[in-house]
């Protein structure tokens, strides 16, 4: 109940910023242009597609790809979100209000992380309407875009809760969003790095690490409960995280 | 009765690294009282204010709010205290309304009373005029306001204020005064300042903070005694050589000591001026008198008398007197 009244206030000042407008606008304008980009290709290809047989429908070509995208995009745009959340708070001395209310961290916690993962959420839902149009067209597989819209929740729920963290981090909003990019950045091209180590253990477990691979392995309608697990590890390991750290201003130094 | 004691703090101890902002404070509030937490910058006010309301841990001590203890059950004590900081703390893209509710909430104020809750918070801190405006829009002393309403807003049994004043203009100062007054009657009220006349106006208890410490701690009635004139200054054009010896003999005088100028001060035993008998001699000894009046010593005096010499505080009052008062 407590962390609702939380993560609506968040949302609310959220959309009083520009900031929250100017991403839907920009985000969701790049999106549609890729997206009519590929549906335009995907009808050229029509005829050779035909001479296949079993050949990928629009599902594999247009949307899977525009999630790819989405998520590529959303690791740069995430941190901008996050940047804010308990950093702004500090400086401004607003996180007195939180810290002598009778609630928990935890409950500041999860409303902060609940506040910017609805805002992701209504974006990734405002994405999706766009391979929802396709219905009308033609065939699209359902399960596959469910799965896609899954992968997308999953991993903008994780960089929500590593934004989170390093939010808790610092007092400078930019410096989270900064270390933020980073660390997601790092965690995106992980794998790059595990295939040439030549070890077989260490490039399963930095191919395991890498939050992309992952999130492709549930794009492609293959769902298996380790991926999944990857995620939900990985935000509520940040979410303790951040509560910890939060828990610490507290204390000693 | 027990039961109307708020707040006891015991042997709190707080340390920045190797510095110690709070030394071994302890106090104890009750119901009805206003409790003035006085001492210069850095001395440990607003410190012990975090404490109190659990935006700081302590390294050591122990705080009970209305017999809960804070760092067993945060929660629970939090209930019972409504804090302003220093900085008021504002969502200042919000509008006060927003804000309040958002308040209300957080302090888990039943749906049906939040309505009424804000009406009277707004009502009691002159807000009812800015309502829907947006809280970056107003005045630092409209934030301030907001800030308080935001701290009284679930009616609280402790309202902890961080010098509540700062940045008012005179008549929201005293409307903010008499607030606090206002509110002492039903809870209990800790604020800090450093301007000493607010605390003579409002406060019922005094304590001076000094590098972390208590230095001192009373009513402010022995406050206000301590203050009371004891001393005397005496001008006269054509005093004679043996003028000390002269005054030390008429009754009631305790001691003199010359000053600049031809005056004197004459220091005598509590309510019992010798002024008229003064006035007598030196008219009858043509010691033509230009001066004499009764010496009233400032808070900033005791404050400062305190806060510079925690030994020997009789003797440095003395010589504090010396520099400052002329007129």
């Amino acid at each position: 109940m407590m962390i609702f009244t939380l993560a609506a206030r968040e949302l609310r000042s959220l959309f009083l910023s520009p900031l929250a407008w100017s991403i839907l606008a920009v985000v969701q304008f790049i999106l549609a242009w890729l997206f009519l980009s590929q549906l335009n290709d995907f009808i050229l290809l029509q005829p050779q597609l035909k001479m296949i047989d079993n050949a990928p429908g629009a599902s594999e070509l247009v949307i899977a790809p525009i999630y790819g995208s989405a998520a590529f995009i959303m690791m740069m745009v995430t941190p901008l979100l996050t940047m804010r959340l308990v950093s702004e708070e500090r400086r401004s001395g607003s996180i007195a209000l939180l810290m002598s209310a009778p609630i928990s961290m935890t409950e500041i916690i999860l409303g902060k992380f609940l506040g910017v993962f609805s805002f992701l959420l209504l974006m990734t839902i405002m994405l999706t309407l766009m391979p929802l149009s396709l219905f009308i067209a033609g065939p699209v597989d359902p399960g596959l875009l469910a799965a896609l819209f899954m992968a997308l929740t999953l991993l903008l729920a994780s960089f929500t809760a590593l934004g989170l963290y390093m939010s808790t981090l610092t007092l400078q909003p930019t410096v989270a969003a900064i270390s933020t990019f980073g660390a997601l950045l790092l965690l995106w091209i992980l794998d790059w790095a595990g295939d040439k180590v030549g070890n077989e253990s260490a490039t399963g477990l930095l191919s395991y690490l890498s939050i992309l691979r992952h999130f492709e392995a549930l794009g492609k309608g293959m769902f298996n409960s380790s991926d999944l697990i990857y995620y939900l590890l990985f935000i509520s390991l940040f979410l303790i995280l951040s509560i910890r750290r939060l828990d610490a201003d507290r204390l000693q130094h | 009765m027990s039961s109307d004691l708020l707040i006891s703090v015991t042997n709190l101890d707080r340390h920045y690294g190797a510095l110690q902002a709070v030394h071994d404070v302890s106090f104890e509030l009750r119901r009805g009282e206003v409790l003035g937490f006085l001492g210069p910058n850095g001395a440990g006010k607003s410190t012990t204010m975090q404490i109190i309301t659990g935006n700081l841990a302590p390294s050591r001590g122990q705080v009970r709010i209305c017999g809960i203890d804070l760092l067993d059950a945060p929660r629970q004590a939090k209930a019972h205290i409504g804090y302003l900081p220093e900085k008021p703390p504002l969502y200042r893209e919000l509008s006060v309304d927003e804000y309040l509710i958002f308040c209300t909430r957080l302090n888990r104020i039943p749906k049906a009373q939040r309505q009424a809750a804000l009406e009277r918070a707004k009502q009691r801190c002159g807000l009812e005029q800015v309502g829907p405006r947006l809280i970056n829009n107003l005045s630092k002393g409209y934030q301030q306001r907001v800030g308080i309403a935001q701290a009284i807003i679930h009616s609280p049994d402790i309202v902890v204020l961080d010098e509540p004043t700062v940045g008012l203009d005179p008549i929201q100062i005293r409307e903010i005064r008499r607030l606090i007054r206002e509110l002492a009657e039903e809870h209990a009220v800790i604020l800090s300042t450093h301007i000493l006349p607010e605390v003579q106006m409002t406060c019922s208890r005094v304590q001076i903070i000094n590098q972390g410490q208590l230095v001192f701690s009373d009513d402010i009635d022995n406050l206000n005694r301590r203050m009371r004139a004891r001393s005397l200054i005496l001008g006269l054009q054509q005093a004679p050589a043996t003028i000390v010896g002269e005054l030390e003999s008429i009754e009631g005088v305790e001691s003199v000591a010359a000053l600049e100028n031809n005056r004197w001060r004459i220091r005598h035993a509590e309510n019992q001026s010798p002024a008229s008998r003064i006035a007598e001699k030196a008219v009858k000894n043509n010691w033509e008198l230009t001066e004499l009046s009764p010496e009233t010593r400032s808070l900033e005096q005791i404050f400062l008398d305190i806060t510079s010499s925690e030994q020997a505080p009789s003797e440095t009052i003395d010589s504090n007197l010396e520099g400052g008062q002329a007129a």
